[in-house]
């Protein structure tokens, strides 16, 4: 029996990984370029597994000191907690709205709202980019936290209204009962329930929001004000020379902070991704 | 909810029942802000769009209005041609892709095991990292000179001479594919393990005991009783795949000469690189049919559980 049972473990080891292999050496590949002397990078003759001359932080040091990578850093987290934070308050009323009111047209609301959910950014780059001239917030960081709410609000929405709509009703009903308006019951019974929910959502948000590249690419030219997306792929790059040491140190650095939230909440986003997925 | 909230509204104070005639007020004060940024961001600028494809609009330069012409010029032009067969391709070659392995690695890590957790975390990676970085690491791993995958395959002897992944037509729309399929498996494998996960134990039990082998089982039970999900997540991704911009600007650029441009590269390069927004536009809107087929059969599949 013990025989059996070991063998299984085994046998789910052995198919598990070569998925984990291939999901993680392109991050193990950032690892080990951007800590490797240009020298031996761009020798042929080495085996490029390998650092036999020593790891150096030269890679990183160029990064931080002769780039504008840390403001890229500073804004893409000025952009994502700002929009971020937007999103999750609109989110969070229409959701409660769509799960707990009754209203004419509940349905073609949240019908229109998953149309916009499922509608692509590179659908509408090209027209927001003139919109976003027209109110002259064009290369500026507002042109940003003002659009990325548009593809953010739709999809927690999503999220939070399944997750509010699993919560029992009971206790807001008897606040409501006694007097409660419903944004006070929002406030006082639902948001202390739905805060697993909340979080994952705004982990969601966040994730999003810092990933994203065709808007950031679209409406921002100086360097300076880039996010970290577009400015580690179109200004690290100068002319037709690839830095690759300082291109992969950047990819990894820029990689961590949602990697690194996203091992500390694992089951948040585990479950996030589980929900928003059945119902979208 | 609604005859709870009647009972003891009725035996209360009339100012609870023009509270409770109140509530359509409410929820679309709640739901204001939201519907206002859509109208804003999204319905706004897909109309706009669409005046534009029909215009001659350069940037900088107001165009003439030519009505459907873009559109009807378009498929003729040999770019555009080859852009929307790619595009097709693309998401046909890796929407599959990601179906067969998701489903596999979802089985995979359906399995209950120590140290599961961690594995799952693992492969969710490439999923939660930025896209466009990741993609750079790909780029890298495929340079025509220091490609990684040349020193292994030289080594095995398996190529006598390096291969110029990106350079190569063919090999090329392989690599797109391959790391599309990358960042996208996560998500095919940790929906599909959501759906495993609810399908009870018993029926698994029961089709032992009648003597249904593994595979019959994964044929007449898993499938089936998975069915749902599968469609779910095909339909989401088409519309993503189909749209994906990301991981073909950053590892092609759409090259070489043009093999693995899809509709999302071409429109950037059309509308912003060379100010033609007309026909940005008109190629972008290409992919709106796309997302209207989808969104019909998705809101029909989910009709039933649509309700909250």
């Amino acid at each position: 029996m013990v025989g059996s049972s070991a063998r299984r473990a085994i046998l789910a080891y052995a198919g598990a990984a070569p998925f984990v292999v291939f999901a993680l050496f392109p991050f193990v590949w950032m690892l080990i370029t951007s800590v490797k002397k240009d020298a031996e990078l761009y020798d042929l003759a080495q085996n490029p597994f390998l650092a036999r001359t020593g790891i150096t932080w030269e890679h990183y040091r160029f990064l931080f000191e002769h780039t504008a990578f840390p403001l890229w850093l500073r804004n893409s987290a000025l952009v994502a907690v700002s929009s971020t934070a937007a999103s999750v308050v609109l989110a969070l009323l229409a959701a409660y709205a769509l799960a707990r009111m009754r209203f004419r047209y509940a349905e073609g609301v949240s019908t229109f709202i998953f149309v916009v959910y499922l509608m692509p950014t590179t659908l509408l780059f090209l027209p927001l980019a003139r919109l976003v001239s027209l109110l002259h917030i064009a290369n500026t960081l507002w042109s940003l936290i003002v659009t990325y709410p548009a593809f953010m609000v739709p999809f927690i929405t999503w999220m939070l209204a399944a997750y509010l709509a699993a919560i029992p009703k009971d206790l807001e009903e008897s606040a409501l009962v006694d007097g409660c308006t419903r944004l006070g019951a929002l406030r006082r019974i639902v948001l202390p329930l739905a805060r697993p929910g909340i979080i994952t959502a705004t982990l969601f948000g966040f994730t999003l929001a810092w990933s994203e590249f065709i808007y950031a690419l679209t409406f921002i030219s100086t360097t300076s004000l880039k996010t970290v997306t577009a400015g580690v792929v179109v200004d690290l790059i100068r002319g037709d020379i690839f830095y690759w040491g300082s291109l992969m140190a950047g990819a990894l650095t820029a990689s961590l902070p949602v990697v690194v939230l996203f091992s500390l909440f694992l089951d948040h986003y585990v479950s996030g991704l589980t929900a928003g997925a059945v119902k979208g | 909810m609604q005859s709870a909230e009647g009972v003891s509204g009725a035996s209360r104070l009339p100012r609870y029942r023009i509270r409770w005639n109140a509530e359509p007020m409410v929820a679309w004060g709640f739901l204001a802000p939201t519907l206002l940024l859509l109208v804003l961001l999204a319905v706004y600028p897909l109309c706009y769009a669409l005046y534009l494809s029909m215009t001659t609009t350069q940037v900088g330069v107001p165009g003439r209005f030519v009505g459907p012409a873009n559109f009807i010029r378009l498929p003729r032009t040999e770019i555009f041609s080859l852009t929307l067969w790619n595009t097709v391709w693309y998401t046909a070659v890796a929407v599959f892709a990601k179906l067969v392995l998701g489903l596999t690695l979802a089985l995979v890590l359906a399995q209950r095991v120590p140290g599961m957790k961690w594995i799952r975390g693992a492969v969710l990676v490439p999923w939660v990292a930025p896209i466009a970085l990741s993609v750079l690491a790909w780029t890298w791993m495929f340079d025509s000179t220091y490609s990684v995958f040349n020193w292994v395959l030289m080594r095995l002897h398996l190529i006598s001479a390096p291969v110029a992944w990106l350079g190569v037509p063919i090999l090329a729309r392989f690599a797109v594919v391959l790391v599309n399929v990358w960042a996208g498996l996560p998500f095919f494998a940790m929906t599909f393990l959501a759906g495993l996960v609810t399908i009870p134990r018993e029926l698994y039990e029961a089709a032992t005991v009648d003597g249904v082998g593994a595979l019959g089982q994964f044929r007449r039970l898993t499938l089936p009783l998975l069915r749902p999900v599968l469609a779910t997540v095909v339909l989401f991704s088409v519309v993503m795949t189909s749209s994906d911009f990301a991981t073909i600007f950053v590892l092609t650029h759409g090259g070489p000469m043009n093999t693995t441009q899809v509709l999302a590269t071409l429109a950037y390069r059309l509308g912003l690189a060379t100010g033609d927004l007309g026909n940005g536009a008109a190629i972008s809107l290409y992919l709106f049919p796309i997302l209207i087929a989808v969104t019909a059969i998705q809101a029909r599949l989910m009709r039933r559980s649509w309700q909250w």
